[in-house]
């Protein structure tokens, strides 16, 4: 009766409970994350109760179609993830710091930390992150109202928040894969786990991946076909055109994870063989799907972040892109080859050497487009204006560090190199410098310049160099030093070693991960002083940088329908372009009644139902997976059935707010440059030409 | 081409006004996602085939065992017929021969497709008879993992083409219920063209000497 009602879910699936039988450290970690989390989970319910927010929350953000809400809840989640996930691998350094001959934790809880650490910073920080930036830029800068499918902008964040609720609820209830965020079966099927660790894998990356997919499809049809009058496609901002290649990988690199996934969950739960060493399984089968998705994901991850750097080096410089052509063609180049290598994730495993050599060389081309980007944006460099702002510091590191990051990948690209440093720590060490420089320094470039557009204040300029300078350094720290290790031989993925000499090493890297620990700090204290000072960080009139694009020809933060009249586009650079020809901020000559999609709760239900059916099809909870898909299911057609789902805002309401930020606009002095982070900066950026002839290039 | 084109496949055309202008980014963002799916039934196919062999089938049956032609080529001729059925319910739409027709067209499309979900079931069990279950062999875990997942996608086409009637019926041929449709017919087409490959690569090539 009971494994009806509560499946394989026991006493024994809570880690407390292991944690009071054996009070070991790994089990009181273990056990400590558990009740952070539902302290945490707690203490956000007890907070929003205590300051009546439940009806402003549920009514402006939770069923909010906004495209910019939405992204906001999109990066509110990744910062919460990126949180544990830095906790994590701040614990798995401390761990090896420990580890000659032993260690404080078990191997087993090892495993987990790097599978979730893995799993955590790519699915729900990195990936959550994009998505949030993409969202709350990408509109703004074709002059869209808003995505081309509101609603299922919506449901997209609610099926990346429930793949995000599983891998937490794993802390409390269970345990995660030990199986790497990879997850290779056979070591992941049932034979080798037959807990729910995989398993929890398994749903919140097929949950949460086609919540991506369907963010894909939407990101491409908004750019296809929502771009404003005069938007051609080579006007738009380098950013769309990142976007529209991150969202092509999207559609085509998600697919293959979502089989992969699909397959190994038969095998586990029905029996079948499609990965198994026995009756004519074939794990080669899953590493060729997983990686099918898994290497255009990396670049899924980093191409966007491109974007964002090619709109802060050109604005804090005071210039236009340099090569804007090439960025283009090098952007697409990048998106199709990374569809080209995924066969060198597995160089080691026994396929021919003609083989090996062609994917070997197919992975070094990326470098050729990647140096192009490079050069491009040093260019734009070169006899620039160049202020050392936040973002521009992360742009700095990100030049030295992903160029080192860079480069040894074309080092792992070649097989022979490959076969050397095969799972050792060396392979770490080039991820983690790649994706750290390039992906997190890029999105954290990208917070600090699109704060002010999102929320009218900007981000306190002191704490944020703090946190930049740190991170650059608790970088350097932290991940150098793993490539001597790497190269000297020491594993991947090993709780414990035996060779000394490696000892001193471990501590130069918890060292660093303590530098990275105290900017995740400095970066929580900035918000918190950030919105402490807003009054004195307020940029309510829109254009605090002097930017380039649309984005930053409207308030701060935007109205709901982004443009009081669309824009006609007549150049690249448009808002750059209308400064100079002095042709911004003047009234419109007609003000139109604008039609926008009403709230609805129908992402929330989504949610909701699949995070039970998640964690119901984890515990084996049969009655309750089959009622939460039917509910969800019901819920979907119910809502197709509805025929008014668009409000009309009308003309003289849009007409009112917009004349009146236009007089505050006229009314309040242009600001230059060397102020623009100073208390005098309100959103109203003077323009300064470039002096030389050089430099207007 | 003419400039009323707005997406690829059917259109429905000026006189539908604002059905038609409205179809643009809806019915593209629909080919995208089939594009998708594409890719997700390339992928199962890419599995089927590198087990195929008789290291996948380990020792289990084989094709030969499991398969009736027979069967399975009026299933064939089932589907196809139901494309075109469908494509009547479309051209009905769009020359505006009213609800009556559209709705007896679909209904055809939805007993055809319930019919070959009928036989293939039939087969399934047949299949379960002689031992050819996923359980058995890598070859019948991709095989299940497959056919199967085709004859999903039918039944969900199956729910929609009922979902549709009754929006019909309830809401009448509103913008919305046109646009769906529209998809609808793409995704039901687009279902046939999978079985075309299923048809040729699992079972003519399974049986092939």
């Amino acid at each position: 009766m009971t494994d009806t009602l509560f499946g394989r879910l026991d006493l024994s699936s809570l880690s407390l409970w292991h944690a009071i039988q054996t009070p070991t450290p790994s089990e009181l970690i273990a056990a400590g994350a558990a009740m952070a989390v539902i302290l945490g989970g707690f203490g956000v319910l007890a907070l929003l109760t205590w300051f009546r927010l439940w009806g402003p929350l549920w009514r402006n953000w939770l069923t909010s179609v906004d495209h910019k809400r939405i992204g906001i809840m999109y990066c509110a989640l990744a910062l919460i993830m990126l949180a544990r996930g830095v906790i994590e691998g701040v614990l798995m350094r401390s761990q090896q710091a420990f580890g000659l001959h032993g260690g404080f934790l078990t191997p087993e809880h090892f495993s987990q930390l790097f599978s979730t650490h893995g799993t955590i910073m790519i699915f729900f920080v990195a990936m959550p992150f994009i998505a949030g930036v993409i969202n709350y830029v990408m509109p703004l800068q074709i002059g869209a109202r808003d995505m081309a499918f509101p609603v299922m902008n919506q449901i997209s964040l609610g099926l990346t928040a429930t793949g995000a609720a599983l891998v937490m609820i794993s802390l409390v209830l269970g345990q995660f894969s030990t199986g790497g965020w990879a997850n290779y079966p056979p070591y992941t099927g049932a034979d080798f786990q037959p807990g729910p660790g995989p398993d929890y894998w398994i749903w919140s990356i097929v949950l949460a991946g086609i919540g991506t997919t369907l963010s894909g499809i939407n990101f491409a049809v908004t750019i296809y076909k929502e771009r404003a009058p005069g938007m051609q496609f080579l006007r738009m901002p380098i950013f769309c055109w990142t976007v529209i290649c991150t969202s092509i990988i999207m559609v085509f690199a998600l697919p293959p994870l979502t089989v992969a996934a699909l397959m190994l969950a038969a095998d586990r739960y029905l029996d079948f063989h499609f990965f198994t060493n026995d009756l004519g399984g074939n794990m080669m089968n899953y590493v060729n799907l997983f990686w099918l998705f898994g290497h255009p994901e990396v670049y899924l991850l980093v191409i966007p972040c491109y974007g964002i750097f090619s709109e802060v080096i050109p604005t804090f410089s005071g210039k236009r892109i340099y090569g804007y052509m090439s960025m283009v063609y090098a952007t697409m180049s990048i998106a199709v080859l990374s569809f080209c290598v995924w066969l060198h994730h597995f160089f080691t495993m026994g396929q021919s050497a003609n083989i090996n050599a062609a994917f070997g060389i197919a992975s070094m081309a990326i470098a050729v487009p990647t140096g192009v980007k490079t050069y491009n944006w040093l260019a734009t460099l070169f006899r620039g204006r160049v202020r050392m702002t936040v973002p521009m510091i992360y742009a700095i590191g990100f030049f030295y560090l992903f160029v080192i990051g860079g480069l040894t990948g074309v080092m792992l690209a070649n097989p022979v190199i490959s076969y050397q440093v095969h799972n050792t720590l060396f392979l770490v060490a080039h991820f983690h410098n790649v994706i750290i420089p390039g992906v997190l320094f890029g999105l954290l470039a990208g917070y600090h310049f699109w704060f002010p557009k999102a929320f009218g204040f900007r981000l306190d300029e002191r704490w944020g160099r703090a946190a930049a300078c740190l991170w650059i350094a608790g970088f350097s720290f932290t991940f150098l030093p793993l490539y001597w290790l790497g190269l000297q031989g020491m594993p991947r993925r090993s709780a414990t070693f035996s060779d000394p000499a490696f000892q001193p090493v471990m501590w130069l890297a918890l060292f660093g991960a303590a530098l990275i620990l105290a900017a995740l700090t400095c970066l929580a204290v900035q918000l918190w002083v950030s919105i402490r000072n807003r009054d004195h960080l307020a940029v309510p009139l829109g254009d605090p940088w002097n930017g380039r694009a649309l984005e930053w020809s409207i308030p701060s933060p935007p109205p709901a329908y982004n443009f009081a009249v669309l824009p006609q586009v007549a150049a690249r650079d448009d808002f750059a372009m209308a400064k100079a020809d002095g042709r911004t901020f003047a009234e419109p000559d007609a003000y139109e009644d604008i039609e926008m999609p009403d709230n609805t709760a129908i992402g929330m239900i989504v949610c909701v139902c699949a995070t039970l059916m998640g964690l119901a099809l984890v515990f084996w909870i049969w009655w309750l997976a089959v009622l939460s898909f039917a509910v969800m299911l019901v819920a979907l057609i119910g809502r197709t059935f509805r025929v008014v789902t668009t409000h009309v805002i009308p003309a003289a309401e849009i007409a009112a707010a917009h004349r009146a930020w236009l007089a505050r606009v006229q009314a309040a002095p242009a600001v230059s440059r060397r102020d623009e982070t100073r208390e005098r900066n309100r959103g109203r950026a003077m323009l300064e030409r470039p002096t030389t002839p050089e430099a207007a290039e | 081409m003419t400039t009323s084109n707005l997406h690829p496949g059917p259109n429905l055309g000026d006189h539908h006004g604002e059905a038609h202008y409205g179809a643009e980014a809806i019915v593209f963002g629909f080919w995208v996602f089939l594009m998708s799916d594409l890719v997700i039934f390339g992928l199962v196919f890419a599995s089927y085939l590198t087990v195929a062999n008789q290291m996948g089938m380990a020792g289990g049956p084989g094709p030969a065992e499991a398969f009736d032609l027979r069967s399975v080529f009026v299933q064939t001729m089932i589907l196809l017929t139901s494309s075109l059925t469908f494509g009547f319910a479309t051209l009905a739409m769009r020359c505006n021969h009213g609800r009556a027709a559209i709705a007896r067209w679909l209904a055809v499309s939805l007993l055809l497709g319930i019919g070959f979900l009928t036989l293939e079931l039939r087969d399934f069990a047949h299949m379960i008879d002689v031992g050819a279950v996923p359980q058995r062999s890598g070859f019948w875990s991709a095989f299940w993992g497959l056919v199967p997942l085709h004859g999903v996608h039918v039944a969900s086409g199956c729910l929609w083409i009922g979902v549709m009637l009754a929006q019909m019926a309830v809401l009448g041929m509103i913008p919305a219920v046109k646009t769906r449709i529209l998809r609808l017919g793409l995704f039901w087409h687009f279902l046939d063209l999978i079985w075309v490959a299923i048809f040729s690569i699992v079972y003519l090539g399974g049986l092939m000497p």
